[in-house]
Parts: structure tokens; sequence; C-alpha cells
């Protein structure tokens, strides 16, 4: 429904002043994930490092919305942010993710223009981040804090003039009918904001975001606080935004939102730990594996799994289950299926295992932990 | 530099719609002119006509310009620091408005309700004088250039209060605090009309054109003052 109405929001065709962007699913999102990927700078851990020439020729042709480099941002003695470079392709939806107090707020202000960075440099919708250049970046951008951050004892309809007018934005009635439409909130644009659920004063923030028709929309846990039901039109909205080319910079908390949303991720504790698309960093992270379950113990499970195609190794992970590390599972699954039955094994299961992108983030931070600790 | 004129609107009606529903305010706009009110209404009534000769030789009325000097320094006090406490001030500060539209939209917030409150308190007085008091004595209390005095130094004081009321805003943490440094920086203007009024300080037209002098240069200063106050980053990380 999100979608139909993102639709009368901004009406149909390209968003003004923005090309080559990759609207929709299947292909051209699939173009858009590989576009712009880590460029290899300091920070690191190598994973995602692969893309970096393709967002060379990429940023050559069409340039990023958010491109960082060498971002740093200390606070007296403490360091937030340290030396974080990445870019974000126009229309991409771009996860950052990160423990609490990993620097993922301090680099959305610092993007935002409300915190200037201590080195490094930045160029956001386009603009570089000077001081000079704050308003005409803050123009093209809109930003949704954690917090809904609304004035209480105004209406929603208040709240959303005062950001119109403040946007400047053309005809800011017909802006914020289209904008309550789209986030479900046409009924209650008269309610003092004090009055509403937690869950309606964040679309009401989400609303606001919109009002400016940004080029980058900046959320920060965007469904903090929602129901699913909620949280679900929420995930809607961002994908019809995708679609209508907006790029958005989402930091979650919410691995399976991001999972589900990002074009790519990064993974920030202080440095970057890593970035890339979510199946990528799995896939570098984790090795790929096939669990293989049989009724009774193979007589001789090394015969039949030795000079398999894409299959690398095994061992044993129980009295009947083996586990097989593999290169190419969609190889390795139908000739390790045609061994076992060549070997007059009852096979009860094969399957591929699995990691979220929970596993990658917990993976990388448990690391951090230790190396802390060291 | 251009000031855009709607963003500055925007702050501003944004700002007393707030003030409309806010108790706190109303509450503080509202004791103020009230305390400045009712006590010297009571002993001017109570005045015999043979006081009317030892009133002409004073300006008592100019007391009066302690509440240009006192309401807008509490409203302009709650200005940054009540919109931090809410967390309003990040969504903002996050749009193109600049620091200056910001502040001039809160500056004019507090001083429009300021100069209303404070004309009218002083035009209820007049009446209340012309209406009630001994004859002899409302003509020795209402004059001419006491009312031009009035018209003129409101804003200017006004101006004072609100740059300076904004400045400590933008540096507080609590919006307790920053009205009751808001006060106290007004006190130092309350003082200089208080004398007038006794006339420790004799009125004169000279008296009257250094004023107005100084009162414009102070508002400049304070505007200079408040700009440099308004850090973006300290208002929002609470750093630096």
């Amino acid at each position: 429904m999100f979608s139909i109405l993102i639709s009368i929001f901004f009406g149909k065709g390209p968003r003004r002043g923005v090309h080559g962007m990759h609207r929709g699913v299947g292909p051209a999102r699939d173009e858009a994930r590989h576009v712009n990927s880590n460029d290899g700078a300091p920070g690191l851990t190598g994973i995602g490092r692969r893309h970096g020439d393709e967002a060379g020729r990429q940023a050559s042709a069409d340039p990023p919305a958010i491109e960082v480099r060498h971002l740093t941002k200390d606070f007296g003695g403490r360091t937030a942010v340290a030396d974080v470079s990445f870019s974000v392709a126009r229309g991409e939806v771009f996860g950052f993710l990160g423990p609490n107090g990993a620097g993922k707020t301090t680099t959305v202000r610092t993007l935002g223009t409300l915190v200037a960075p201590t080195s490094g440099s930045a160029t956001v919708a386009g603009i570089p981040l000077t001081p000079e250049n704050g308003v005409e970046i803050r123009r093209r951008i809109s930003i949704m804090p954690e917090s809904p951050g609304l004035y209480l004892r105004l209406s929603v309809t208040e709240n959303l003039a005062c950001f119109a007018d403040l946007y400047e934005a053309l005809d800011p009635g017909d802006r914020i009918d289209r904008a309550l439409r789209a986030v479900n909130l046409a009924d209650r644009a008269n309610d003092a904001c004090g009055t509403l659920s937690k869950g309606l004063r964040q679309r009401v923030a989400l609303a606001r975001a919109l009002l400016s028709d940004p080029q980058v929309l900046f959320l920060d846990e965007p469904t903090s606080g929602l129901d699913p039901a909620a949280a679900r039109d929420v995930h809607e909205l961002i994908d019809a935004l995708r679609r209508r080319g907006v790029t958005i910079f989402l930091t979650t908390h919410r691995l399976e939102e991001a999972e589900r949303l990002c074009d790519r991720v990064a993974i920030m504790n202080t440095t970057l730990r890593t970035i890339g698309r979510p199946d990528e960093l799995r896939d570098q992270l984790f090795a790929r594996t096939l669990t293989v379950q049989t009724l009774a113990p193979l007589p001789d499970p090394g015969r039949v799994f030795a000079g398999l195609p894409a299959v690398d190794g095994w061992h044993q992970d129980g009295p009947a289950v083996y586990v097989l590390a593999v290169s190419d599972s969609t190889a390795a699954a139908p000739a390790v299926t045609r061994a076992l039955v060549a070997a007059g094994a009852d096979v009860l299961s094969i399957s591929e295992s699995h990691h979220s992108l929970e596993d990658v983030y917990l993976e990388l931070i448990d690391q951090d932990q230790e190396a802390s600790r060291r | 530099m251009n000031i855009s004129k709607r963003r500055v609107r925007a702050i501003f009606l944004k700002e007393l719609r707030e003030y409309r529903r806010n108790g706190f305010i109303i509450a503080t706009m509202a004791i103020l002119p009230l305390i400045f009110l009712i006590q010297p209404l009571i002993e001017v009534f109570a005045l015999p006509a043979s006081a009317s000769g030892a009133l002409r030789h004073e300006d008592p009325l100019l007391y009066l310009l302690g509440i240009p000097a006192l309401v807008p320094a509490c409203v302009a006090a709650y200005s940054v620091v009540g919109e931090r406490q809410q967390g309003t001030l990040e969504p903002v500060l996050t749009t193109p408005v600049r620091r200056e539209e910001f502040l001039l939209g809160k500056a004019l917030a507090a001083l429009v309700p300021s100069l209303v409150i404070a004309y009218a308190v002083y035009a209820f007085f007049l009446a209340c004088v012309g209406l009630f008091a001994q004859p002899g004595v409302a003509s020795a209390l209402v004059r001419g250039p006491d009312i031009l005095a009035q018209l003129l130094f409101t804003p200017l004081l006004a101006g004072w209060s609100i740059w300076i009321g904004i400045a400590i805003s933008a540096r507080s943490r609590d919006v307790r605090v920053a009205q009751q440094l808001g006060l106290l920086a007004s006190l130092p203007s309350v003082a200089v009309t208080s004398l007038i009024a006794l006339n420790v300080i004799h009125a004169s037209p000279g008296v009257a054109l250094g004023g107005a002098v100084a009162l414009l240069v102070l508002n400049s200063l304070g505007w200079r003052i408040t700009s440099a106050a308004f850090d973006r980053e300290r208002l929002i990380t609470g750093t630096r």
C-alpha cells in the first residue's frame, strides 16, 4: 500500500534532478548493489575491497550520492569515528550497523553538517562537505533522527507546516497532505503530537523527512518503537523510495531489517569494520558448507566424499552427520547426492548452511571485543 | 548572506504557537507585568491631590520600563535550551535554516508578545490613572515626554534583554537556570530605569539620547554575542 502512496506522493516518472539511478527490483537493483563498495581505504578488514575498482569506474560515470574519505571525529580525547571511508551510490539503500557508541550517529551528524569533522573529507548529494556548503547540503538531504523530536504542543499539521517552510517547499499544503497520506496519518492531521503514541510520532517524523523530496534520506532507527505491522509499512515505504531513486542511509540495530532492505551494509565500530552486500559478507566471513545426514554412519566417508566436484573437505559432526566445505553448493549438492546413493547410503537430508547478517555482525563485534581484551 | 523571510517566519510562528500552549511561558508573561501593575496602581490611587507638585519633578512611570527589560528575558532564555530539552533542536538544525534565521525568528517571537504586553500594561496604567486617580495626580503623571520615552525605550530594552536571554539559553543545559540567569542579566537595565524613575539620575533629552544610542550599540553587540554563542555542534552533542 505504501508503494501506491509513495507514487501519489512523488508523482510518476523519475525524480527531478536525479539521473542514471536504479529503479525497481531485479537487474537494475542488482546493478546498484555492485556499485561503489569500499575503496580500499585504511581501517577496513578487506572484505568488500574487490569492489573498489568497480566503485571507481561507476563514480566517474555517475558521482556517488555520498563519498566519505578518511573521516575522523574526535570529541576532546575520545575518538568517535576513526578514518572511515566509503561511498554510497545514487539510489542505493545503504545500511549502517554497529553497536551502541560505534560512531553511527556521529557519522550521520557529520554528513548532515551538524558536526564538523576533525579530519577527512566528504561529499554529500554531490556537494563537498564544508562549513560554507552547510545550507546547500541540508537543502538536498533529510535526516530523521532516532528520537522524533516533535513539538508536542503543536498539531501534526502545524509541525509539518513549520518544516515545509524551513525547507521552503513549494505548495506546502499539498506536500503536507501527501506526506501524511504516505505514512497513513491523514486522519490524525489535526491531533496534537503529544497525544500520539510513540509509533505514530515516529510516522510523523518520517512524514517530516519526506517533505523536502530529499536526494539523500538519512534514517536513524526508523522502525524503533514500531509494532510489526507499522514496521512493515515503513519497510514498504523505504522500498518505494528506493524505486523512486532516493538514496537512503539507514542506521539500524535490526539486522534482519538491514538484510532485507539494504543493497549494501557497513559495520562500524569506531572504525569501519566491513562493507559490502549482505550475501557477500556472509561468504567472505563464513565458509560455505553442506550438512549431510544419513540414516546410519557411512562405513568409509572419506572414499564417498573424496574427489567430488566443488567439495574442498569434510568432517564428521555426529554419528551420521557430515559437514562438507564446498566452493559452490549448487555444483556440490547433486554430486554429493549421487555419491551417497552410489555408496548405498540412506540419505535423510542434505542442507546448505545459512549464515545471517546477524552472524556476520556478531562475529565482527566478537573479534573487536577479543582484540580489546588482549 | 541571504536571510530567508519564510524561514524566519516559520520559526516565529512556531514559537508563538508554542508559547500560547505553554502554561509556564504564559505564567511568566503574566505574573511579572501584574507585579509591576497592581502595587503601584494602589499607591497612585492613594495619593492626595497635594502630591502632584512633587510628582511633576519626577518620572515615576518610567519604572514600567522594567517590564520590557524582564519579560522577554524569561521568554528568550527558554527559547534554545527549551528546544534542546524537548529534543526538537536537532530536527530543526538539520533543515537549511541558517543560524541567523533561527535566531531572528526566536528573537521576534520573544519581542512581539513582550512589546504587546509592555505597551498594553502601560496603556492600562495610564487609563486607570486618568480615570481613578486624583485629577492633579493624573495630570502630573501622564506627560508627553514620558510617553515618548516609554514608546522609544520599550523595544530597545526588550531587544537587549532578548539577545542576552538567547545567548544564555544557547549556553545553558537547564531551562530554569537559563531563566534565572536571564533575569539576573536584565537587572542592570531595571536598575538604571528605576534610578531615572526615582530621579536619582535626572531625566533629560541628553540622558535619553545617550541611553538610546547606548542601547542601540548594546543591541548590535547582543546580536553578535548571541550569534557567536550559537554553536550547532555544541548544542547537539553537548561538547565543545
